[in-house]
């Protein structure tokens, strides 16, 4: 995102609680101007008080934060040029939904004639036209977010953030609204920061996504680089599955690092700089192939036996173990209606190229 | 018994259990068997309210006519305006600060709040007037100045009341709310009064209700505040049922609990159209 101006920097931000909790520790990053970007981590991570830093309902204790190049230290929520969707999404119980909608308007004295058609075109956007007179305890849980969605846009903020915003929905509308948040998004072209714990909600919706753990940020990085390029043990276990295996370093020369891995042997990878001597390897289970002979040439594959199959339809997740009492899974897609299954206890050869292998330096 | 045809009683038929009958009536007799007496004797045509030797409004004339009663009723509704209008503000002061605040000592401060509504009567009410005969209140003030002592002392023992009521409200807002009023551009004061406030009208109406009616009938406190100025309604009933329970007494009872019930009715009414459903949350 080097071509776009940040339209949100996050400088060394660290923020302490009482009681000795530190929620956030040096966090820096910047967000790229209609951008969607995700705020992805295990629940306590820090990811919500970033969001609320961002908004400004905490003030860091260290560090700065920056909207559109004004530091926002000194100003307030109501002065800031975000708004925010809320995990509870906090609509005002005692307002019908053209109400809702129109708050803020109000309290921004905006021309009273103008409110009206501004407030139609909002619930249009989010697709609540008509329902303007309802009240919020008439809503579904679903209706219910598209109104703090739209009261949030109808402000025509620079910056949207939404706290978990999909958490409360059943699992089909939390799908369908993930694809509508990225339709709304392209049509704004507002910013979006989301904080979620699901990762595969941050991969699916957003165009970069920063893993917090424990108030430190580990990686900034687009979805496909994140999942195929983690350089944590914690990303890479966090997003998606994965095989983690931890070895040492034996030898590296002509490209190649011989790594000694703990339950397996002695594998080569391609690398082009000799890392630590104690390294953690990761395979994505869906690299992994099975076979009955060994595949040889072109392949690391081990041997192991099948310890039990589980059917998912559309692929089926194998886990086996080696020799030498290692754990893998390994999934297999059905791509055909007579795919072979395997069976437990027979003995399988495991294998995949030495180029899927991570190589994992934190 | 009489067999009322074969269909058994289904669990929502009450009507057709007879304990539920009982119990129905039983309750309804031991809660309204003497104000539907003193209503009725109101209306009695005797001077000693024993037998029943026909009806009369006279009473009410008589009542009407009795200025000293009117005097002592006007007193009480002035008292019971004024100690409710400033216990809710009060009291909901008290239950915002203890509601948002965390500050040293704030929970004795909670639990000084709510003490008065344990302390026994009979000895707030010598504390009262230990009080103002130690602060030298002066007495002989004109007309409504002079009832400043017993208002003080109705709203000492009615704000905690409030407080309690929307305190017990203030625990169930999210807080989110009042956020997102915030994050909408509303300063803290328009966030107050456009989202906290409307969610704790319920508790505002109930308590103030509540201070209306606790000021309203309060003998025990007033008697010992009151001069022989400042004569409120129970205190003149007291001093009228020394001599004889007259129809008189019925009859300005039957007013006071009609507008009682009245004033209440409006209350629950303007409440119900402002909001539908107080119940909602978020």
């Amino acid at each position: 995102m080097s071509g776009k101006k940040p339209i949100i920097s996050i400088n060394g931000v660290s923020k302490d609680f009482p009681g000795g909790v530190q929620a956030l520790r040096n966090v820096s990053m910047e967000i790229a101007e209609g951008e969607f970007f995700a705020l992805l981590g295990p629940s306590g991570c820090g990811k919500t008080t970033l969001l609320r830093i961002l908004a400004g309902f905490e003030t860091p204790t260290e560090g700065d934060v920056f909207i559109d190049g004004h530091s926002m230290l000194d100003v307030a929520p109501n002065h800031r040029p975000v708004n925010m969707v809320f995990q509870s999404y906090a609509v005002f119980p005692h307002m019908t939904v053209a109400e809702n909608v129109a708050y803020g308007l109000k309290v921004a004295r905006t021309e009273r004639s103008r409110i009206p058609s501004m407030v139609d075109e909002a619930l249009e956007l989010v697709r609540l036209g008509g329902l303007g007179d309802r009240r919020p305890d008439q809503l579904s849980g679903g209706q219910k977010q598209r109104v703090a969605l739209a009261r949030a846009l109808v402000k025509k903020p620079r910056v949207l953030l939404l706290d978990e915003p999909l958490s409360a929905l059943d699992a089909k509308l939390r799908e369908a609204m993930q694809l509508e948040l990225v339709n709304l998004q392209t049509t704004v072209g507002i910013t979006f920061v989301i904080v979620t714990h699901d990762q595969n909600e941050a991969l699916s919706m957003a165009d970069r996504i920063a893993v917090i753990d424990q108030g430190r940020l580990l990686q900034v990085a687009g979805p496909a680089e994140l999942y195929e390029y983690p350089k944590s043990r914690f990303v890479a276990d966090f997003i998606g599955k994965t095989n983690l295996f931890e070895g040492t370093t034996v030898d590296w020369s002509g490209g190649l690092l011989a790594v000694l891995v703990n339950g397996l042997g002695r594998l080569e990878i391609p690398c082009d700089e000799k890392t630590l001597h104690d390294v953690g390897l990761a395979v994505r289970p869906e690299k992994m192939l099975l076979f009955e002979e060994d595949p040889g040439e072109g392949y690391a594959a081990f041997r192991a036996k099948v310890e039990k199959v589980v059917y998912f339809g559309n692929e089926s997740r194998v886990f086996l173990t080696t020799d030498m009492d290692l754990s893998l899974e390994v999934s297999v897609v059905n791509a055909s209606r007579d795919a072979a299954q395997h069976e437990s206890g027979t003995t399988r050869w495991v294998a995949w190229r030495p180029s899927d292998t991570l190589i994992l330096r934190g | 018994m009489k067999r009322r045809g074969s269909r058994p009683v289904g669990p929502l038929e009450y009507g057709r259990r007879a304990w539920l009958r009982v119990t129905l009536w039983a309750t309804l007799l031991f809660l309204y068997a003497p104000i539907v007496i003193l209503i009725a004797y109101s209306f009695n045509d005797s001077r000693r309210n024993i037998v029943w030797r026909g009806f009369t409004l006279k009473y009410y004339e008589k009542a009407w006519n009795n200025s000293s009663l009117i005097e002592a009723f006007t007193n009480s509704l002035t008292i019971a305006l004024i100690s409710t209008v400033v216990s809710v503000v009060l009291g909901m002061m008290a239950a915002v600060m203890l509601w948002r605040f965390r500050f040293p000592g704030r929970s004795a401060y909670e639990g000084a709040v709510a003490l008065p509504i344990i302390v026994p009567e009979i000895c707030m009410g010598v504390a009262m007037m230990a009080f103002f005969s130690r602060v030298g209140w002066p007495t002989g003030l004109p007309w409504p100045l002079s009832l400043g002592a017993i208002t003080i002392a109705h709203i000492s023992f009615s704000f905690p009341f409030v407080a309690m009521v929307v305190r017990a409200r203030l625990a169930r807002f999210n807080p989110e709310l009042e956020e997102a009023a915030r994050d909408l551009g509303a300063t803290q004061w328009q966030s107050f009064r456009d989202v906290l406030l409307p969610y704790m009208r319920p508790g505002l109406v109930a308590g103030g209700l509540l201070a209306f009616t606790l000021s309203l009938d309060d003998f025990v406190i007033t008697f010992f505040t009151s001069g022989p100025e400042t004569v409120t309604f129970p205190v003149k009933v007291y001093s009228m049922i020394r001599f004889s329970v007259t129809p008189e007494v019925n009859a300005a009872s039957t007013v006071l609990i009609a507008i009682t019930v009245v004033l209440t009715t409006i209350a629950i009414w303007l409440q119900n159209r402002s909001e539908p459903k107080a119940t909602e949350q978020a």
